[in-house]
């Protein structure tokens, strides 16, 4: 069982007054606060261990190794990973999805085809754009029904054998569908193709077992799972990466540079060019601990609780319009007020001490489909309380009342 | 007729009776209702303003040596917040718009109250307000 207060003890960020009022934070899917153990982490490398990695024979690079290096082991226990060399550190999950992307370039030609969806965020869909327009191949759109669910029966009929890579989202940023990930990524090996999944969305919120799934490429990102910013993950099959060219050239992704030929490192220092965020990456070791001491199963079953309650506290509001009602939706909810703008809606919101987020979340395309310039999002996470969905509700209210 | 910084001064006091921006939102969301409405023909994607969160649409005339401007926008706080732009701008010379500092902005406590992305917003409004008043100028 979850206790809220002692879980919200832990974030300094919030307990601060806004605009006068006490911070409730809904934006967790853009952002999601630290921890102090997280916050500790940072400033723990920068007074005690900060040096570089990989490199020294000193103390503090070794220090600072290891420690980077456990992160390492933290993240493939997390997600499962068979090999920790398939864990590859990056800035997030953008990074990652443009690292795989980059190297399909040479991989694919115009024969070939990449399948994303049309509920995909912008670095979903634009890495893959610019891989095709290299590569020549080209780009399949599954489409979304009214639901907010993934038309399947599209995506069935997309997939062929010219098909190499199927890229999908776990969980939609602006719908927050859960896509049906495993048969997704079965019927995807059924025709011979790879599958990269955007986890950024499920990372925080959902059990991911990489061997389970067997899927072949997962991102995410530190900063929206209680870690820091500029840090992200790329798992990708072993075989795979083996295969992947490298993404950017210099130090520590080498074996040995001569101006003949280069050979470059073993994985996963093969993807790991330049010096890392080394504080990041030590601190996300810490925000996999708090989720894991939490254990995912209760910070899903926590959000989930407050997805229902927002939910049915939504539907009382006058001209209630969601935006995706998917059958199976994690912890966010995207809506529209009739005859509202949800720019209004956030800058009164934000008045009241209510961080949501409004636009089109990064994900044209969805909105596109919906016919819609953007929505308002209330999008949760572990230290989020039902009082402060109450209370978020009561300046929607308000705001309605002043806008109407 | 008025001029750009006696309407200014006019404004700034408006807003000094209002204690909280909750209030000053309100005084602009009702003068968001009020901005009179930019005719259709005007609305097109040509006349939308680049750099804002909501659709703004802004077009001007020339008429007697003034500019006219009229405006929309899908938000309404933005139609208020350009309401108040062309209440200071609008049926004033060329020269005189292009030239003039708006100091009211500042003076309501605008700049500490927008955040960066909206307060480009703001300037992309106010950008090509000025525009149209040195083409005119140079007509």
């Amino acid at each position: 069982m979850i206790d809220g207060s002692k879980i919200r003890a832990q974030f300094p960020t919030l307990h601060q007054k806004v605009n006068g009022k006490d911070l409730v934070y809904f934006d967790n899917a853009a952002s999601s606060q630290k921890p102090q153990i997280v916050l500790n982490s940072i400033a723990r490398y920068y007074s005690h261990d900060n040096a570089n990695v990989h490199r020294g024979v000193h103390y503090l690079s070794q220090e600072a190794t290891c420690k980077f290096e456990k992160t390492r082991t933290s993240a493939q226990a997390f997600i499962n990973a068979k090999n920790s060399c398939e864990i590859i550190f990056t800035k997030g999950t953008t990074d990652s999805i443009n690292l795989v992307a980059n190297g399909y370039r040479s991989i694919l030609n115009k024969e070939d085809e990449i399948i994303i969806s049309e509920m995909e965020h912008h670095s979903n869909i634009v890495p893959w754009q610019m891989c095709c327009e290299l590569s020549g191949a080209r780009l399949k759109i599954i489409p979304i029904l009214d639901s907010g669910d993934l038309d399947m029966e599209a995506f069935e009929s997309l997939l062929s054998e010219k098909t190499k890579l199927v890229a999908i989202t776990h969980i939609s940023n602006a719908l927050g569908t859960i896509n049906p990930i495993e048969k997704i990524i079965k019927e995807t090996h059924m025709v011979g193709a790879k599958i990269l999944i955007d986890g950024a969305q499920a990372a925080p919120h959902t059990f991911i077992d990489v061997q389970a799934l067997d899927v072949d490429y997962y991102c995410f990102s530190a900063h929206k799972m209680y870690g820091p910013t500029g840090v992200g993950v790329l798992y990708g099959k072993e075989v795979l990466l083996n295969k992947l060219p490298p993404y950017q050239g210099g130090g520590e992704m080498i074996k040995e540079v001569n101006f003949k030929k280069t050979i470059y490192a073993d994985l996963p220092h093969k993807f790991e060019a330049g010096t890392p965020n080394v504080a990041g990456v030590i601190a996300l070791k810490a925000a996999l601990e708090f989720i894991t001491d939490l254990k995912i199963e209760n910070i899903t079953k926590h959000e989930d609780d407050l997805l229902q309650h927002a939910i049915k506290e939504l539907s009382e509001i006058s001209g209630m319009q969601f935006v995706g009602e998917a059958r199976k939706r994690a912890a966010l909810v995207s809506f529209n007020i009739k005859g509202l703008h949800s720019y209004d809606v956030g800058v009164l919101l934000d008045e009241m001490g209510v961080a949501i987020r409004t636009g089109h979340h990064c994900a044209q395309p969805t909105m596109q489909r919906y016919k819609i310039p953007g929505t308002a999002r209330m999008s949760f996470a572990i230290y989020n309380t039902k009082q402060e969905i109450d209370n978020c509700i009561a300046a929607i209210k308000k705001a309605q009342k002043m806008l109407a | 007729m008025a001029s750009i910084q006696e309407i200014q001064a006019e404004i700034i006091e408006e807003f000094d009776v209002f204690e909280a921006w909750m209030e000053k939102y309100e005084y602009i969301i009702e003068l968001g209702k009020g901005l009179p409405i930019i005719d259709a023909k005007h609305k097109t994607d040509n006349n939308l303003i680049k750099g804002c969160q909501s659709r703004v649409w802004l077009h001007a005339d020339h008429q007697d040596g003034k500019i006219i401007y009229s405006a929309d926008s899908d938000a309404i706080i933005t139609k208020g917040i350009v309401a108040i732009l062309i209440r200071v701008l609008s049926n004033q010379a060329p020269e005189e718009i292009a030239k003039t500092n708006l100091a009211f902005i500042d003076k309501i406590g605008f700049k500490n109250q927008l955040s960066q992305t909206r307060a480009n917003g703001l300037s992309s409004m106010i950008k090509e307000m000025k525009l149209y008043a040195l083409a005119f100028q140079n007509k």
